[in-house]
């Protein structure tokens, strides 16, 4: 038997604003406990919330940004629940009339497109921060977070793989930050995602039971649960089982999820208007004035790299997942570097550092001109490629001028047949076998030759020229 | 005659007379409190220290011709649900027993740029739900003119404070007649003002779109010139209205001739004791005799309030008092084994059975599957209520009617039956609901009780209520008369 | 008929975070069902047409800018707390 896979998302996403959402405290990050906090956040008793506007703005711009219809009447509810976490035991959010409704991403995933419906984009403010002792079994809370302004993102249920579920939030992502509505940094819980999945026989119109993973704290994380709870559903359904509505734990020790609680019914939070609130009417002017704020979005980026650099897609697509890297990418050719240079140089080496440090680009001291003077200086055969790589690990580490630190580290390349010719000969002068086996159709030997080479002259030699003044000194062709 | 029965007028001739000094009038408003409250319970806390020390600083300070708030000296009570900055706040529960408050109540900071003093910290029914004071988690007030009755509710301390003589004015809120009634029940001057024209800000919330402070005195100018103090718009309550303020004091013209009153049926029908009946045919007939005309009207929906009220301000305070939980301030209950039963036995024990009452109520009215049957349908008849109030007033400047049905009851009376306690509130309920200014002025007695005459006009039009109330006052003049106590 | 039964009762009870003895939630079950019946006579009302009153008044778009003032200090914020560890106030385990 055969199942078909349905899950939907739902995404926080903290807003980049300076202040709290209904209160002027700050919203910076790591504070110490208990220092960003007011009578009003602090829920105490007789304080009132007034909005923040930039919260709003921002709120719209991301629904704009995703192609959601902006509610010309938008008005704030509470949610009813008690918590240590949440000052007011109630969460100020919106019901019935989000501020943005019906959107939709495109997304790419092995080579197919797919548009995941958007169902909603609502306002609401955030929680404190629970952290529990296990010696004396009781918990602490730090209330600097609460009152975050949230965006959280409910998307249909259209996405059918754990893949595609990795696509749309890389996606998501991108375009929060192209944006600039939300840092998206699931480290530090600006972006977290929970996730329902469901499974149906094939071809089945009426859904399955689902169940919500929880503690998915990075988008492998979301891709690992999803993929787990598809293969432990489907067993289970195989197995004449049934599927329990419940909350289950990414556990990323175990790679399982493990139950959390079954859900009676649904949760009777009693939402209903917020009479602190007063209702806020969106006309055009103010919807056209946020629409004007947002920038190129990543698909249209890519495109555009694609026909102004000649990108394949592939390469355009990776330069453009993120707006810092896009940007990084943009600012190395404005710099000078050859497009497609640069391009090779973000997406291997660059890439590749930043995935093995487990680092951001804007947490390296690589800046675009310094790249762009490293290209230029392979492109004119100052330096090796080989060489290259070791300035590059100082511009990542130590950053500064790549010229500088090729003349200070005297690594320029060594271009010159007389002084190259006469340590070649050296070497083939004190290798006679290797001359011998190369004769005898052994190619590997070359590459010795070329090596002794290289360590001569500790890597400086050019490459290029080193394999010629081999080849006619063996009396071949080069 | 103590000091504090006059009026702000009279007491600021002799200050400025060099007749009296503040540190004078502080010391009789406490030496007042020391002789009487034993048997009013008016008060929660009192302010004696700082009040003292501030009327000294005032009195140094009179002589080097610094300007004067218009509140310069007079001894305040403040009900108790306003939160005051260093001063405990409980709301009159025991639940916040111990709270001391870090920030102030926007009108705090009126009054305190206006010069008065805070005496101390008002009784009242827990959280302002009651009719009579008797739902204080303390000790109940008690009504000065015979201590066997109430004072009244919910801002009963600060009614009966003033009617004894203990302060100048007071601060009250006024959920569903929480300031009229009492001031009905002691026989003072009680404003309700139009919903957004006091910021809520510092007001312990009981149902947020009902609630509004308002003041309590002796004499309609005083009312006024208190109103003018804590009046306007402020940014940190999105509710309260960006309108002007009108110089109360001026619309104090005593005329009302060609004043257009409308008297609903319903406000003079059964129910209506008929001493409080006579009372205000006869506060009809002096105003008729001023010029005023009136007229019965009928305001059809009126007797569907109460049940809208209850499940309205019920759900708003299910959410507003759900905060009480004894995590970041107020007194949690010790011993709990676990996080559940921490909230539980806090606010078990911390409450007292009229506000568990309504905030099952109000939980039960918001669940799923009731929310469209009660919470809902009750905002439905309230926009019916609304509509009511606005037709009479396109046609007529002010309604009147009595402020409550009877005279003060007993202590006890009612107290275990909540539905005939609710109904006591049928005539100040309604404008509540619909948002309109209203005051209590007092109009004569029956059988020794003091009773009140309603008078309510258009959103933002305090200066017509106040006119007509002023008017009326000072031809009547039983604003003078006095408990024994 | 009953308007609110006693399980009801129970539920709305733990929903509101308020323990209640059996003897309490007979008298609360009784009088409340005694206001629902009350309230229920606003069902003599026709109101399908009629707009639901949130706020009396037509205030909207009431927003703030994105200023930062000074937060409390923490010992400001937290001395009403009951329970206190390390600048974080201190709670019965949220854990089960």
């Amino acid at each position: 038997m055969k199942f078909d896979t349905v899950i939907g998302l739902e995404v926080h996403a903290e807003l980049k604003t300076d202040t709290k959402i209904f209160c002027n405290c700050s919203t910076e990050f790591g504070a110490p406990a208990n220092t960003h906090t007011c009578p009003v956040c602090l829920g105490h008793p007789g304080v009132l919330p007034v909005l923040n506007q930039r919260a709003v703005e921002y709120a719209m711009k991301a629904s704009l940004a995703l192609n959601c219809e902006i509610a010309g009447e938008t008005k704030f509810d509470r949610k009813n629940y008690f918590y240590p976490d949440s000052p007011k035991a109630y969460q100020i959010s919106q019901f019935d009339k989000p501020i943005g409704e019906n959107g939709s991403l495109e997304i790419e995933v092995d080579g197919y497109k797919k548009n995941i419906g958007i169902t909603r984009i609502h306002m609401e403010e955030d929680a404190g921060k629970l952290t529990h002792d296990e010696y004396d079994d009781h918990s602490l809370v730090d209330f600097n977070r609460v009152g975050t302004p949230l965006i959280e993102i409910v998307s249909e249920p259209d996405i059918e793989t754990p893949e595609e579920a990795y696509a749309y939030l890389e996606k998501l992502k991108a375009v929060l930050q192209y944006t600039e509505v939300s840092d998206c940094k699931m480290e530090e819980g600006s972006l977290r995602c929970d996730a329902n999945i469901s499974l149906k026989p094939a071809g089945q119109e009426e859904f399955g039971t689902k169940t919500e993973l929880k503690n998915l704290n990075s988008f492998t994380n979301v891709h690992k649960g999803l993929a787990y709870e598809e293969k432990r559903q489907e067993q289970e359904l195989l197995s004449g089982g049934e599927i329990l509505q419940e909350t289950r734990r990414w556990d990323d020790a175990k790679k399982e999820t493990t139950l959390m609680r079954v859900k009676e019914g649904s949760d009777d939070y009693r939402y209903f208007p917020e009479p602190d609130l007063v209702t806020l009417y969106v006309n055009e002017d103010w919807k056209s004035s946020i629409k004007a704020t947002i920038p190129e979005l990543p698909d249209a980026r890519r495109e555009r790299y694609m026909e102004e650099f000649d990108l394949p897609a592939y390469d355009a697509g990776v330069l453009t997942q993120s707006k810092n890297m896009a940007d990084f990418f943009q600012e190395t050719i404005d710099e000078g570097a050859d497009a497609k240079q640069a391009a090779n140089w973000l997406m291997g080496d660059v890439n590749g550092y930043l995935n093995s440090h487990d680092m951001e680009l804007a947490d390296t001291e690589l800046t675009p001109s310094s790249l762009a003077k490293l290209v230029t200086l392979i492109d004119k055969g100052t330096i090796s490629s080989k060489i290259a790589k070791t300035v590059f690990t100082d511009l990542m580490e130590q950053g500064g001028d790549p010229e500088q630190i090729v003349q200070d580290k005297g690594l320029v390349q060594i271009s010159d047949e007389g002084e190259l010719k006469q340590i070649v000969d050296k070497i083939l002068e004190n290798n006679p076998q290797s001359i011998e086996d190369y004769k005898n159709g052994k190619d590997k030997a070359i590459g010795f030759l070329v090596g002794q080479v290289m360590k001569e002259t500790k890597g400086k030699a050019n490459p290029q020229m080193v394999n010629k003044l081999i080849m006619e000194g063996m009396g071949m062709d080069a | 005659m103590s000091i504090l029965e006059e009026s702000f007028s009279g007491i600021h001739k002799k200050l400025h007379n060099k007749e009296l000094k503040v540190s004078e009038l502080v010391d009789a408003s406490f030496s007042r409190i020391k002789e009487v409250d034993d048997k009013v319970q008016a008060f929660l806390t009192l302010n004696e220290e700082a009040a003292r020390n501030q009327a000294a600083k005032m009195d140094e300070a009179m002589g080097t011709g610094n300007t004067r708030g218009l509140l310069f000296g007079l001894p305040a009570g403040i009900k108790d649900n306003i939160v005051t900055n260093g001063l405990r706040t409980t709301a009159a529960s025991q639940l916040l027993a111990n709270f001391d408050p870090v920030h102030n109540a926007t009108v705090m900071d009126g009054l305190e740029e206006a010069d008065a003093l805070t005496i101390g910290k008002l009784n009242m029914d827990e959280f302002a739900m009651g009719s009579s004071n008797e739902n204080s988690g303390f000790y109940s007030a008690r009504n000065p003119w015979n201590t066997d009755y109430v004072p009244g509710g919910s801002s009963g301390g600060a009614a009966a404070s003033v009617a004894a003589g203990e302060v100048s004015f007071s601060l009250g809120s006024d959920t569903g007649g929480s300031i009229r009634q009492p001031a009905s029940y002691c026989g003072v001057v009680g404003l309700k003002p139009t919903y957004g024209r006091v910021s809520r800000y510092g007001l312990i919330a009981f149902a947020s779109s009902l609630d509004q402070i308002g003041p309590l005195t002796k004499n309609v100018e005083d009312n006024a010139l208190v109103l003018g103090q804590i009046a306007g718009h402020d940014r940190r309550d999105s509710t309260s209205a960006d309108v002007g303020i009108s110089d109360y004091l001026s619309s104090l013209t005593g005329d009302v001739k060609g004043m257009k009153i409308a008297v609903p049926k319903e406000y003079l029908g059964e129910g209506v004791h008929e001493g409080v009946r006579n009372r205000v045919l006869e506060a009809l007939k002096v105003l008729e005799q001023q010029g005023a005309e009136w007229e019965e009207v009928s305001l059809p929906h009126s007797q569907y309030a109460v049940a809208a009220y209850y499940l309205l301000a019920s759900s708003e305070a299910s959410a507003n008092l759900a905060r009480f939980d004894g995590v970041r301030y107020g007194v949690r209950a010790e011993n709990a084994d676990n996080l559940i039963d921490m909230y539980k036995e806090t606010r078990s024990q911390g409450f007292g059975d009229e506000v568990k009452r309504r905030i099952m109520l109000g939980t039960f009215a918001l669940s799923s599957g009731y929310y469209d049957a009660y919470y809902k349908k009750a905002q439905k008849v309230r926009t019916l209520i609304k509509r009511d109030f606005d037709q009479i007033l396109e046609k007529y400047d002010v309604i009147v009617g009595p402020t409550a049905p009877t005279t003060a009851f007993k202590i006890g009376e009612k107290v275990n039956d909540p539905l005939t306690m609710y109904a006591n509130d049928i005539l100040t309920i309604p404008v509540n609901l619909a948002g309109v200014p209203a005051i209590s002025v007092p109009c004569g007695f029956s059988e020794g009780l003091p009773v009140g005459l309603q008078i309510i006009s258009r959103p933002f039009e305090e200066s017509t209520v106040y006119r007509a109330a002023h008017a009326y006052e000072q031809a009547a003049g039983h604003y003078k008369a006095k408990p024994e106590l | 008929m009953e308007r609110i039964s006693k399980d009801q009762v129970r539920h709305v009870a733990h929903l509101a975070r308020l323990s209640v003895t059996e003897e309490e939630v007979d008298t609360f079950t009784e009088q409340l069902d005694d206001i629902i019946e009350f309230a229920e006579q606003l069902n003599e009302l026709d109101t399908d047409d009629v707009e639901p009153t949130t706020h009396v008044l037509d205030i909207h778009n009431v927003l703030r800018k994105d200023e930062k003032r000074p937060s409390l200090d923490r010992e400001e914020a937290l001395k009403n707390a009951p329970d206190q560890e390390d600048g974080q106030v201190k709670v019965p385990s949220v854990l089960e």
